[in-house]
């Protein structure tokens, strides 16, 4: 009789719940995905020969890369790295300053339907073309050179800044934008006085991180002929200097790094 | 904020007299580093090309009008490979960025040698853009969907490594005390204390990478790594302009249903 209690109280094993609960769903997204994994490895068409002819190439492709050369093209790449920088700084600033009034007009608590659905259409543009395909029209319309790449950048940045600076507006507390406007305040003073003081913080993060995606971005809309450092890096791999190749790829990395350690740092003291 | 005394009058300030001129001194150096900015710019430009653009862009507009829909039909095969660089890039990814992540994370790391060689991989996958990654992977495997697919998988490593240790950092230390409590093993500790608290999170980014290399892909054909890429740059080239608008169409379609399907899984899982 005891033994018998314990043995239902207490089960002797026990069994990891399943991460999808529902046992229908949860083997049809198994067998769905091994099917469409069978049916996408088969259209690939790996030429395994190809392959491995690539690899001793590509042992000697990347042996290639070493040592980096950082002399031979100094000026070359100096120049081709500050360009980049001005063109991060020029389209964040230009990209954030545009992303200010499409920002607020796609913020549903300040804006009418139409402005709305304008803001937000102009936004879903922006987002849906990556920046490389903005450069390649930027590069027809206003010939080769930095400003195809800043006016691809600054497009991009409208499609990132604005969405997150829309949705942190319409996540802000209405009571402090009752206040104010309480007061007798007209619009402008309401937006500078309720909304500015409680996005700010985050925004001016944001706008550090998107510095830091802009050169990014700039490294490679010079491979479409947008200017920037991915100009120079395109030179250099096409006339097979993989040592100075190797030698920018080193420098972006290292700007990167510096640039995320800013900006995280500038992120924790601007919160 | 201060309340400054002006003839016998309280005046509501936001800020001190020196906090504005200190304030004023900030946005002089950033207007003049901006302006700087601008000047090199504009003297690397052809201004003549720029004042020419709205026409150009008039005359491109209206040679795209309108789209060659009967091309769609060739672009089916490219947008399936292009959906399949995104997703098994994401596969790769995901499979090397999980033990990245564990070995990067400053609570699961084997040992700190190890935790900088892992940030080190998560850094230098992340500022090498995936087009970039593709040049260079086009060299090594010859061109085609497989130098695309590794491209996007080495790119986005460092994205969901980087996102993945981010949260193992933060769980809950004290499930896996309890678990570790009741006698497991580091390994048993990891797979029922640690991994049930992430998983969501492993999932969400995987789900999230997929969407964003959704978008990258469709540029990688440009260095001749496979995808609809290839037929947008053939037809740049050869001034297909109805060509190129249909594939932008086809391209915005992809990514609206890539979007839709991303926030559809995200919110079954979250």
């Amino acid at each position: 009789m005891m033994n018998n209690v314990s043995e239902t109280l207490y089960p002797k094993s026990w069994k990891k719940p399943p991460f999808i609960k529902r046992s229908w769903l949860r083997w049809s997204i198994i067998i769905g995905s091994i099917l469409y994994l069978i049916a996408a490895l088969l259209s690939m068409d790996i030429n395994i020969q190809r392959v491995l002819e690539g690899l001793p190439r590509g042992q000697r492709f990347i042996e290639s890369f070493f040592p980096p050369n950082f002399s031979d093209n100094r000026g070359v790449v100096w120049e081709g790295i500050l360009e980049s920088i001005w063109m991060a700084i020029i389209s964040t600033v230009v990209g954030v300053a545009l992303s200010i009034p499409i920002g607020l007009g796609a913020a549903r608590n300040l804006a009418p339907l139409w402005v709305y659905m304008t803001c937000r259409f102009i936004i879903a543009g922006s987002r849906t073309f990556p920046e490389i395909i903005l450069a390649i029209f930027a590069v027809k319309l206003f010939g080769f050179g930095p400003f195809a790449g800043f006016i691809a950048l600054s497009l991009g940045t409208i499609g990132f800044f604005a969405k997150l600076l829309a949705e942190d507006i319409e996540n802000s507390s209405p009571a402090q934008a009752e206040a104010v406007k309480a007061t007798g305040a007209n619009w402008f003073q309401w937006i500078n006085y309720a909304i500015q003081p409680q996005v700010m913080p985050r925004m001016i993060g944001l706008s550090v991180y998107r510095l830091d995606i802009n050169f990014r971005e700039s490294a490679v809309v010079g491979i479409v002929g947008g200017g920037g450092i991915g100009a120079t890096l395109n030179t250099a791999f096409s006339r097979y200097e993989f040592d100075t190749a190797a030698a920018i790829l080193l420098i972006i990395i290292a700007i990167v790094m510096v640039l995320e350690y800013a900006s995280s740092h500038l992120r924790k003291w601007v919160q | 904020m201060v309340v400054l005394k002006k003839q016998d009058e309280l005046v509501w300030k936001k800020r001190t007299t020196r906090e504005q001129w200190i304030n004023w001194f900030y946005w002089l150096i950033g207007i003049s580093i901006v302006l700087f900015a601008w000047k090199i710019i504009s003297d690397k430009t052809v201004w003549f090309f720029v004042q020419d653009a709205p026409r150009q862009a008039a005359d491109i507009g209206s040679r795209m009008i309108p789209p060659k829909w009967s091309y769609s039909f060739e672009l089916i095969e490219p947008v399936w490979d292009t959906i399949n660089i995104a997703t098994l890039g994401t596969v790769i990814a995901m499979i090397i960025a999980v033990p990245v992540a564990f070995c990067a994370a400053r609570n699961t790391t084997p040992h700190s040698t190890v935790r900088i060689v892992a940030l080190f991989i998560i850094v230098s996958s992340r500022s090498v853009n995936s087009l970039i990654w593709a040049l260079m992977l086009v060299y090594i495997l010859g061109p085609g969907v497989l130098a695309g697919t590794v491209a996007i998988g080495l790119r986005s490593i460092g994205f969901c490594a980087k996102l993945i240790y981010e949260s193992i950092e933060e769980i809950d230390a004290n499930q896996v005390e309890a678990v570790k409590a009741t006698g497991a093993s580091n390994l048993q500790q990891m797979i029922y204390g640690i991994i049930p608290q992430v998983l969501p999170t492993i999932a969400g980014v995987g789900i999230y990478r997929w969407d964003i290399n959704i978008r990258e892909s469709t540029i990688l054909g440009l260095v001749g790594a496979g995808g609809i890429g290839l037929q947008l740059n053939g037809s740049i080239n050869t001034l297909a302009w109805t060509q190129v608008s249909t594939i932008l169409l086809v391209i915005l379609a992809t990514v609206f249903v890539s979007e839709w399907v991303s926030a559809k899984v995200r919110g079954a899982i979250i």
